[in-house]
């Protein structure tokens, strides 16, 4: 057998140059499609952060007036990771909208059943589009698919004159304009943006936490160019999203060789054909990272992946297989650092593996925080409140 | 030796009685999409986007042979790609890794579109079981609800899904956003919002797409919308 040096990303640097890309950078034509009259072009409101793109590209990120579309798996099976980017918005006391006016971007069941067409697909965002645009608020998608989804949809529209057309006729019949924010933004980048803000208002040391990051496909595969990179981070040889967040916080991230692969979630196959989702994500992800780093959690940014690394780890320890891994959203980690209630705002009691040794080594106790959520769910539960409030949520 | 049940059959064999006229007409369809151009360019061989693919691990899968099919314009060898291959993709687009810049995962999803919209039986088998998720985002706007967290639905899950069914109410009102105080969708979505949604589905045709995999469902969900569109004063619209 042949033995080559293993070289390691973080030994290379790579500095782009955004005169060099070898892509178009289709926000041009964008702003270009709005001077002739295509569509409107909301503006990143100011003041705004700037991070680098995969070609050094600057993209602009909102800090606050923004329009959180929400994610239909987050909201649905894992809620504590939608509240907590509201959470850190509250904590910051940032202006934000969390509409009603807002529809899925349907991109999970196009992926997974093809009942549905380029039109449809466009029409659907362009109407949650144009919902943020007369709200006032910036467009910031929770989803990952929904994000990779929508830069596509972007990215045909520019392109192509006849489904332009064709989607101008939908929204004029349901009396709305068509609307490009002049950014597409993933919550997952705004969090990373807002990183040393986080770390200065960080109350639980996280320093002796390793974790490993998977970086969500639609994400930094679908219209790659416009992923955040950093030349310090991996440099720049691969997406610095989630990375940069937690070394921010303190946390030491482990590299491990299966980064690039998916979480297993394959779309139709969570729901139908979900033995290839279970054994992927165990064999795949979780047996890879445990082996190679042995974290002590593991973090990513999208709705899916949470979903399958997380419950797909109840099938492995049935079969004898190394898992045990919490898993967290980078929204989750950050508030946790910040003090949220491990319960009443992260609620990790949808999660299914076990995160209790985790939460113990970075010093909360778990028992007592369960006791507090509990307290007040018997409280709904007895009709003595209706629900919980963000105020009931933030009381130290 | 005993055949892989699960091997794919590229022999042709399978599909042979199928009349090759009827093959070249989908194989135009799917050339004739908009897309078409922008997810094909050729094939090395080179096999980086097989190298990628989650399903190749676990399925008799690979991008390369469908890239590979399509520039060739193999017509018998895309049929049986389109019936037997095209639903184990991930949809997770690691190929668009490809040094040729193509996207067999673009390929796969126009490919999977042309099978849908002519009933072909294999797109109908591969979507048995997933009519109520149709069924929900069509109606509700929000793919996935908490009330979807069922033991039966989840048996894999483990004994963590019985309990968030049993506390299911309470656990959503223990959540400071209103918004999500739901269990039959994701979060509050308004009337006016779902009356817009069914318009776009009026506009683009999709329902056609649902009603030649499943009418049973198609039935369902036009029963559901059009009663929906005239109490919100569309009572000209009709899905038939």
């Amino acid at each position: 057998m042949i033995h080559l040096p293993i070289v390691k990303a973080v030994d290379r640097k790579f500095e782009a140059n955004p005169d060099e890309a070898p892509t178009e950078d289709i926000r041009d034509a964008v702003l270009q499609l709005e001077k002739e009259g295509e569509w409107i072009v909301p503006r990143v409101p100011e003041p705004y952060m700037e991070e680098k793109t995969k070609f050094g590209r600057i993209k602009k990120i909102p800090v606050e007036k923004t329009w959180h579309h929400k994610s239909c798996g987050q909201c649905g099976h894992i809620p504590g990771y939608s509240t907590s980017i509201f959470w850190l918005n509250r904590a910051f006391g940032l202006d934000y909208h969390d509409p009603m006016d807002q529809t899925s971007c349907t991109a999970w069941n196009y992926y997974a059943s093809a009942t549905s067409n380029p039109e449809a697909q466009a029409a659907v965002a362009l109407r949650n589009f144009a919902s943020a645009y007369k709200s006032g608020y910036f467009p910031v998608i929770h989803c990952g698919t929904s994000f990779g989804h929508y830069k596509e949809v972007r990215h045909a529209l520019v392109h192509q004159p006849e489904l332009r057309r064709k989607v101008k006729k939908i929204m004029e019949k349901l009396g709305m304009p068509m609307v490009m924010p002049e950014e597409i933004i993933h919550y997952s980048e705004w969090v990373l943006a807002m990183r040393k803000r986080i770390a200065e208002r960080q109350v639980i040391d996280m320093s002796m936490i390793t974790a490993t990051v998977h970086p969500a496909c639609h994400y930094h595969k679908l219209i790659e160019e416009d992923a955040i990179y950093d030349s310090e981070i991996y440099g720049a040889q691969r997406s610095a999203i989630i990375t940069s967040t937690l070394k921010a916080l303190g946390i030491t991230v482990g590299d491990y060789s299966t980064w690039f692969d998916c979480c297993g979630f394959g779309f139709r196959h969570i729901l139908v054909s979900r033995d290839f989702s279970r054994s992927f994500s165990v064999q795949r992800k979780i047996e890879v990272m445990i082996e190679e780093v042995n974290p002590d959690i593991t973090i990513t940014h999208d709705t899916g992946c949470v979903t399958t690394l997380d419950q797909s780890q109840f099938a492995g320890k049935a079969h004898g297989k190394k898992v045990g891994l919490p898993v967290l959203s980078d929204s989750q980690i950050a508030a946790l650092a910040m003090g949220a209630h491990p319960y009443k705002v992260l609620q990790l009691h949808w999660h299914n593996t076990d995160n209790t040794r985790f939460l113990e080594k970075i010093g909360i106790d778990h028992e007592k925080m369960w006791a507090e959520f509990q307290v007040e769910a018997d409280k709904i539960k007895r009709g003595e409140m209706p629900y919980l409030t963000w105020e009931d949520a933030e009381k130290k | 030796m005993a055949l892989n049940p699960m091997a794919l059959d590229l022999s042709g064999k399978k599909y042979a009685n199928v009349a090759y006229e009827e093959k070249e007409r989908l194989f135009d369809e799917v050339k004739a999409d908009d897309r078409w151009h922008h997810v094909l360019y050729g094939c090395y061989e080179c096999g980086i986007c097989v190298a990628a693919c989650p399903s190749a691990r676990f399925y008799d899968f690979s991008p390369r042979v469908i890239a590979q099919a399509a520039a060739r314009e193999d017509v018998d060898l895309m049929y049986t790609l389109m019936n037997d291959s095209v639903w184990d993709c991930s949809q997770c687009f690691s190929c668009d890794r490809c040094p040729r810049q193509n996207s067999p995962g673009q390929i796969i999803t126009i490919m999977r579109e042309v099978a849908v919209k002519n009933g072909l039986k294999t797109a109908k088998e591969a979507l048995e079981g997933y009519g109520r998720i149709i069924y929900k985002i069509m109606s509700t706007g929000s793919q996935v609800s908490p009330d979807m967290l069922q033991p039966n639905a989840f048996p894999d899950w483990g004994g963590h899904v019985k309990e968030i069914s049993d506390n299911l109410d309470v656990w959503r009102k223990a959540l400071p956003p209103e918004t999500l105080h739901t269990t039959e969708t994701g979060w509050k979505i308004t009337d006016k919002t779902i009356v817009e949604l069914y318009l776009i589905w009026h506009m683009t045709g999709v329902m056609k797409l649902i009603e030649g995999v499943d009418e049973g469902l198609f039935m369902i969900l036009v029963d559901v919308m059009e009663e929906r569109l005239e109490e919100a004063g569309y009572d000209d619209i009709s899905f038939d």
